[in-house]
């Protein structure tokens, strides 16, 4: 099995004091995890469970539930390209195609190398200055196909 | 109009304490406290204040049930899980301003009686999660916030929870079932929020951009408040607007200002000096307006009267050269992403619905497809427990009751005439 680290466990301890009910510090802890493992396989679910007090099917259910916990291995940066309407108004179908093009990957893939995901995802709340994406925490706006070129070879 | 909720959004620091205080910021909690929780109720009720997050529920009436509640704790919670596709108007707030949302709850959880709150912010909000986190420490710091603010026997603790994608979630009783640490999923009422909601104590969930207006309200008075805006629903509203315009972006303005001015006048008009085709005024569950729509005044009644809804305010704007079809697909993507999977229409209704669309748009669908979008659309509708579904069908029916003849075009044509392709997501 896996094991939490200190600072993942002392995460996990400070959310859990935020809140009435302990099962709160659900959410808080797979965060954490996810921040040190880079994503929560099935072993680092079961340690996240244990740590919280919680059945390691309800992590599971959690984590299963939302978009940005990661379920399998991830690239050291992950994009997230939004293709939502107001997006796709904006030409975000194009960029799409101009980023698997150019990382040589289909949405939801990894560069063989491990440096980039793509994803595919619903609105990231850019809509006033589409197209947008994510990488990593970093918001970029209004993207055009050369901007795209010059914002990847900084990664 | 002046600005009064993005009056300082602009200003260096404006998230440090300091700065915020130097413009006026935390007034109103001495004024709130010298007026007693009671009267603080009473001028958000007589200031006709309604949630705006879509819903457009009174603040006043919904605090009201709180207060009679005779159980303690109660929870005041901010929902800043703003996800309907097009709206992006409470990020300032959360980025930029935080302490304007701190005190506006404070205030609130004052009139409330509430002692504790959380902001449950979306999880694609990274920066506001840092910076509303930092705020609330120097809020601590200053005594805004713990035990006995300012000297008197009102307590508030108030922390961050942070979602992680998931669109449900910005529905009350989804966000308190996330919060406590269960999948965000819709909880059958009654019992009602006001009496069993977070830990099933009475609870308060409103909107990020209600909970600003409140300290406004105190500040300034109800009156003068009110005196902004439409008579339905008054005061200004974020408006949001995107698409194929001049000039998209976040704009506060009276409520009850008239479609055209937003889109000619602060939208900067069509790019390329298009023409209109449609507009969807609320974000993506609200319905399609057209040009002749344009007089329409942005407010709760006219867009009801008009066949559509305010929602968030969320207004995107489709030039000429949209296609349709495409649109609603790509919406109909969305909803089938981000249904819950409990009820059952609306898990397979949206799922359904978007591969009809698919099929439509790439040119394989026949004139039996549309009767199947109306009729899994009157399937869903009413026979769901939460919005999400209901919102699903309103680009659907309403694209079918303007559009028709663009979805008959794909049909005959066997194919989208821009060329565009619905693409199944892996």
């Amino acid at each position: 099995m896996v094991e939490l680290s200190k600072e993942t466990i002392q995460e996990i301890e400070t959310a859990a004091a935020k809140y009435p009910d302990r099962n709160s510090a659900l959410m808080p802890a797979l965060w954490a995890a996810q921040r040190q493992f880079g994503y929560l396989s099935e072993e680092v679910l079961e340690a996240v469970a244990l740590a919280v007090g919680v059945p390691k099917a309800k992590a599971q259910g959690i984590a299963t539930y939302h978009t940005l916990y990661w379920k399998k291995p991830v690239g050291k940066n992950v994009l997230m390209l939004c293709t939502n309407v107001a997006c796709t108004l904006m030409g975000a179908e194009t960029m799409l195609e101009h980023l698997e093009r150019k990382l040589g990957i289909r949405e939801g893939g990894t560069t063989p190398d491990g440096k980039f995901t793509l994803m595919e995802v619903e609105c990231i709340g850019s809509c006033g200055s589409g197209p947008a994406m994510v990488i990593n925490e970093t918001f970029y706006y209004e993207l055009t196909e050369s901007k795209i070129d010059e914002i990847l070879a900084k990664y | 109009m002046e600005k009064l909720l993005l009056k300082n959004a602009d200003v260096p620091n404006i998230n440090d304490i300091d700065v915020y205080m130097s413009h006026g910021g935390y007034l109103s909690l001495d004024k709130a406290f010298a007026m007693g929780s009671a009267e603080v109720l009473d001028m958000v009720k007589r200031s006709g204040l309604r949630g705006r997050g879509g819903a457009w529920f009174p603040a006043g009436m919904k605090w009201q049930f709180c207060v009679e509640v005779d159980r303690f704790p109660k929870y005041l919670i901010a929902n800043a899980d703003e996800g309907e596709p097009g709206t992006f108007k409470d990020r300032p707030f959360l980025e930029k301003d935080p302490h304007q949302l701190i005190e506006g709850m404070i205030v609130s959880a004052y009139a409330i009686g509430a002692s504790g709150g959380y902001i449950y912010l979306r999880g694609e909000y990274p920066d506001a999660y840092r910076i509303l986190n930092a705020a609330i420490d120097q809020a601590y710091k200053k005594g805004f916030l713990g035990k006995n603010i300012k000297g008197t026997d009102f307590s508030f603790d108030l922390a961050v929870h942070s979602g992680a994608g998931a669109y449900i979630c910005g529905e009350a009783s989804a966000l308190i079932e996330s919060l406590e640490g269960k999948r965000g999923q819709f909880r059958v009422r009654p019992p009602y929020m006001a009496t069993h909601g977070a830990y099933a104590k009475p609870t308060v969930v409103n909107n990020v951009e209600t909970l600003v207006n409140v300290s406004h309200i105190i500040n300034k008075g109800a009156a003068w408040w009110s005196g902004i805006g439409s008579k339905d629903s008054p005061g200004t509203k974020v408006f949001g607007i995107s698409g194929h315009l001049n000039k998209p972006g976040l704009y506060e303005l009276p409520m009850g200002v008239p479609l055209r001015e937003l889109i000619y006048e602060h939208g900067g008009g069509i790019r390329g000096g298009k023409n209109l085709k449609a507009v969807i005024p609320g974000g993506v569950s609200t319905s399609f307006l057209t040009p002749e729509h344009l007089d329409v005044n942005m407010d709760v009644k006219s867009l009801q009267e008009a066949g559509s809804a305010i929602g968030s305010g969320a207004t995107m704007v489709l030039d000429e050269d949209t296609c349709i079809v495409h649109i609603v697909w790509r919406a109909m993507a969305f909803f089938a992403h981000e249904s819950c999977g409990r009820c059952t229409p609306c898990r397979e209704g949206t799922d359904w619905m978007m591969r009809t669309l698919a099929r439509i748009d790439n040119g394989e669908g026949t004139m039996e497809d549309l009767d199947i979008l109306k009729d899994v659309s009157h399937t869903i509708h009413n026979n769901c427990f939460c919005p999400l579904g209901e919102g699903a069908v309103m680009p659907v029916l309403s694209s079918l009751k303007y559009f028709r003849h663009e979805y008959e075009e794909h049909i005959k044509g066997k194919g989208c005439p821009k060329g565009l392709r619905a693409r199944a997501r892996h």
